[in-house]
């Protein structure tokens, strides 16, 4: 995908990459991070960083007609009314946000 | 002069197999089969369950089943016993099964011909929850041998889950298990998942099992709109 986005502005070098990375997306931060480096050689990405903004998940409860922040993964119930839910607004997402390209051509392109 | 630009992309990393899952699931539906998935940890027991099922739905329903594993074809021999058409997908050394994988699979077989499709995963409660398959019904399986407490060891692939299939109640009692603890577990997971607690080796609870699958099979056909319409 960044390498795509690379290719698409001639194949400039990208910085960081930011992703969003939910509680409940099935990945670990620290394994993505471990693994960077690695993954990114060879590619427009190699030496660049890896920029994670973690999700927590939210839930709506109807009970209290609110969006309420779940601090486990393994326990939907309301943190305020106890009622069990499963309205699950975010904190799937896995997804590229940003890259930062390391521009020396021309900065109005 | 060198600068940073911040470019924004918003872009789901998964995208690739979620475009293609749902291709998947548009076929199925215009196929008129209803597909259910099997995910767990290895040796819960899907493959027995899957026998079970096949075994018992080939006299009324057109059956078939995908079967993933990294490196052999085992399952795929085993389940050549229910008398369905049954394939196994090698997956090498990746740890899950992909909706290209499926679709490749399914490329020589018509799946018109077909009432019910399960797909079994490959055994492992991790990387399978974050990979659309275009099935119909997700079930999570997981055997009175492992413990109560594995919703709340693995909440992501329970929580992706349709249904929860607790196995091998036949050796609840030797092993202790406590089907309070468990039901409590996946319901703190997965408020109001459907449970259902079977033995492949008895057949207990099966029957239940098979009429929850006949009721979703008939639900989906009368949602589904008419050819003439």
């Amino acid at each position: 995908m960044a390498t795509e986005e690379s290719n698409k502005r001639g194949g400039v070098k990208i910085d960081a990459l930011h992703l969003k990375l939910g509680a409940l997306s099935g990945v670990v931060k620290d394994a993505l991070l471990f693994s960077w480096e690695v993954a990114c050689q060879g590619t427009p990405l190699e030496n660049s960083r890896l920029v994670i903004e973690e999700v927590p998940v939210v839930v709506h409860c109807a009970d209290c007609n609110a969006d309420r922040m779940l601090d486990a993964i393994n326990n939907f119930f309301c943190p305020v009314c106890n009622q069990p839910t499963n309205e699950i607004l975010q904190g799937k997402e896995l997804e590229v946000t940003a890259l930062e390209i390391l521009d020396d051509t021309n900065p109005l392109s | 002069m060198t600068q940073t630009r911040l470019v924004e992309v918003r872009q789901n990393v998964l995208k690739q197999n979620d475009l293609l899952a749902r291709d998947l699931r548009l076929r199925f539906q215009a196929a008129n089969v209803f597909v259910v998935s099997f995910v767990s940890s290895p040796g819960s027991g899907k493959t027995a369950f899957l026998e079970k099922t096949l075994t018992m739905l080939r006299e009324k329903y057109r059956v078939a089943a995908l079967v993933g594993d990294l490196a052999t074809a085992n399952d795929a021999a085993r389940l050549a016993r229910a008398e369905v058409p049954v394939k196994q997908i090698t997956t090498g050394t990746i740890c899950h099964l992909e909706a290209q994988m499926v679709s490749d699979a399914l490329e020589d077989w018509n799946i018109c011909e077909l009432d019910f499709l399960f797909i079994e995963n490959v055994g492992n409660l991790v990387c399978p929850s974050s990979y659309d398959l275009g099935e119909a019904l997700r079930v999570v399986l997981m055997s009175t041998t492992e413990g109560e407490d594995k919703p709340l060891k693995y909440p992501t692939i329970f929580n992706t889950a349709d249904s929860a299939v607790i196995t091998k109640m036949d050796l609840a009692e030797a092993v202790e298990f406590d089907l309070k603890t468990a039901r409590e577990s996946i319901q703190a997971v997965r408020p109001a998942m459907q449970v259902f607690e079977v033995s492949s080796k008895t057949g207990l609870g099966m029957d239940e099992w098979l009429e929850f699958l006949q009721s979703r099979l008939k639900a989906k056909a009368e949602t589904r709109p008419s050819a003439s319409a």
